[in-house]
């Protein structure tokens, strides 16, 4: 157990609000929801903070540290520690509810906006879709295909800060998954959907979503992807 | 329930203005490159309007390839500057729009007449 106690600034209050500073005992292989947790737990039971299977599995628990959006169950304090010192603050790019608590509507709903949901026509009286692993498109689709909606990639986008809808690297993402799925029968209307300067269009490839993917997805590559999908089909008046 | 969704911009016209904006690129890398190339060459030992003018003057392929440059920025800049007029100022992408017009008609008339001031 280290000596120095940790000093914890975390965000209080809504969109407007303030840091309260809070000691907390470090710990050998603590980590920022270990931190969270203890001043819900025995200093501030007021704190209102989202976690869930805090093993690095369900992304309930991202927020911004030191100013980086992380997953706090997988983000040891030494790790990120200045000092002695942590700032924890709710995900950016989203509407506070309370303290480190965000509304993901919005999240989602541009998700749906991208047609982020599989389209498939074949029935159980159909063969299965044959489909080999190693094809240059389900690659692809393999590569995205584990995001859990974290938010992560959408808290650090620069492009979802200044254009408000944008509909963000998890989204088109998730578009690019299933623009690479052979059975998926959405594409031309996915494709219209994406498209556009609120879709794959606005991306600067500044590459935070990419960098801070907990998943190590990289969304700049699924949207480069969209980009060449969108221009060919252009050219061929498909995508209209 | 969704707020009402925004105009995203037509899809057509926005793939359009993307790959223009990459074709215009790729000829600026090329046009950069060379003037950058021409000017390292022409400054040695020094430079004055009289000698830039006499490797200009009368030189059709000075004239044809800084016409070229010139297209290839009133291509390129009102696009990003759309964009910079969005994301930075705020403005509706209709505005934008015409700032990009303005800034296209501009940098072609003064790029024309810079290398027509040159050249001829």
């Amino acid at each position: 157990m280290s000596g120095q106690a940790l000093q914890v600034k975390v965000w209080r209050g809504k969109q407007t609000g303030a840091y309260t500073l809070y000691e907390v005992p470090r710990q050998e292989s603590q980590t920022v929801l270990d931190v969270v947790t203890y001043i819900q737990r025995h200093l501030d039971p007021s704190l209102s903070y989202r976690y869930a299977c805090r093993v690095g599995m369900c992304g309930s628990c991202a927020m911004t540290v030191n100013g980086v959006a992380r997953w706090t169950c997988r983000t040891h304090v030494a790790k990120v520690v200045q000092g002695n010192g942590l700032e924890i603050a709710p995900l950016a790019n989203l509407p506070v509810i309370k303290d480190l608590a965000t509304d993901m509507r919005e999240f989602f709903d541009k998700w749906a906006r991208a047609k982020g949901q599989f389209a498939g026509t074949a029935t159980r009286h159909d063969e299965f879709a044959q489909v080999p692993p190693a094809s240059r498109e389900r690659a692809a689709a393999n590569a995205g295909i584990e995001c859990i909606g974290c938010g992560v990639c959408y808290a650090s986008c620069d492009v979802v800060a200044w254009r408000p809808n944008f509909l963000g690297p998890a989204a088109l993402n998730r578009a690019w998954t299933l623009a690479n799925d052979v059975r998926d029968q959405a594409q031309r209307e996915r494709l219209k959907a994406v498209a556009g300067d609120a879709g794959c269009h606005a991306c600067h490839t500044q590459g935070s979503c990419s960098e801070r993917c907990p998943k190590q997805i990289e969304p700049t590559a699924g949207i480069a992807g969209l980009k060449r999908l969108a221009a060919r089909a252009a050219v061929r008046g498909q995508l209209d | 329930m969704d707020t009402p969704v925004p105009d995203t911009g037509n899809p057509v016209t926005q793939a359009k203005l993307w790959y223009w904006q990459r074709i215009s690129a790729m000829l600026l890398a090329l046009c950069v490159t060379a003037h950058l190339a021409g000017m390292i060459y022409a400054v040695r030992g020094g430079l004055t309007a009289a000698e830039i003018l006499g490797r200009t003057r009368g030189s059709i392929t000075f004239g044809i390839f800084y016409a070229v440059f010139v297209l290839a920025c009133t291509v390129h800049v009102p696009i990003g500057l759309a964009r910079i007029c969005e994301e930075w100022l705020g403005l509706s992408s209709g505005k934008a729009a015409w700032v990009a017009r303005l800034a296209a008609l501009l940098i072609l008339a003064m790029g024309l007449r810079a290398v027509y001031g040159v050249v001829a």
